[in-house]
């Protein structure tokens, strides 16, 4: 591997936490970016605001926690985590107890986060 | 102009990775460069050696080993991923007490690193599927 040079990065979560493999390839994702000390945030949209329900249970499909997950962030020096506060609502999810601390951003305020950063990666 | 490709679908279902192979092509058709494609999740599958396809439906291995062969770009396949979608090299194979590999060797068993190394390194980074 060649000097990583250090990049701003968005990753984009649009997939509910449990229907697919997006979730935990993108918290992979995350999580390696910031080992090989990336500057990254992330920012859960549409569906993907579900993977912040509170009280979820991977194992009872027999899979891992992708809230237990999240809750790790922190320990990975993950600066800030943002969520499509239109997708909140149209869940209707209290987010008082998501596992990890979030800011709420409208769809204008969605607009400037994106144009901030080096790289976008969808998920 | 430095490119990298991220593919997250299966070249069996939609036609994403496809796509990504038809982009890779653009680009370097255009002068460009790309420095890796780099596959995840179920995007690992586009390495599979013995899937057949109908007759008459073209499959992507083709685009990727043109990519490959005549302009050498890099086909990165997450080995987590790889190896949970039934993909794997002679050493993985062995590793694993597998019978035989089951990936082509266009295809390179890497890790999420060099997917962060990719995309520090290129200009763009373009997500195919998800």
């Amino acid at each position: 591997m060649t000097a990583v040079t250090k990049k701003t990065i968005l990753i984009v979560l649009r997939h509910s936490p449990y229907g697919s493999g997006l979730a935990k390839a993108a918290l992979n994702t995350a999580l390696a970016s910031a080992a090989f000390d990336q500057s990254l945030d992330l920012l859960f949209m549409g569906n993907g605001v579900l993977q912040l329900q509170p009280d979820q249970d991977g194992r009872v499909k027999g899979v891992k926690d992708v809230g237990r997950q999240l809750a790790s962030l922190p320990l990975y020096d993950i600066n800030h985590v943002y969520v499509d506060a239109q997708a909140v609502e149209r869940y209707n999810m209290d987010l008082s107890k998501s596992p990890v601390e979030i800011r709420r951003l409208d769809g204008p305020e969605i607009r400037q986060l994106m144009i901030c950063y080096d790289h976008l990666l969808g998920f | 102009m430095i490119y990298s490709l991220l593919v997250l679908s299966s070249p069996f279902s939609g036609h994403c990775s496809r796509t990504a192979a038809a982009f890779a092509h653009c680009v370097i058709t255009r002068g460009h460069t790309v420095r890796r494609v780099f596959f995840l999740d179920a995007g690992t599958l586009a390495s599979a050696a013995n899937s057949v396809s109908a007759q008459d439906e073209d499959t992507s291995m083709k685009d990727w080993a043109e990519l490959a062969n005549q302009h050498g770009v890099e086909l990165a396949i997450c080995i987590t991923s790889a190896l949970k979608h039934g993909m794997l090299d002679q050493v993985e194979a062995d590793r694993n007490e597998r019978p035989f590999p089951t990936i082509d060797s266009l295809f390179m068993m890497s890790g999420l690193g060099q997917l962060v190394d990719a995309y520090a390194n290129s200009d763009r980074l373009i997500t195919f599927g998800g």
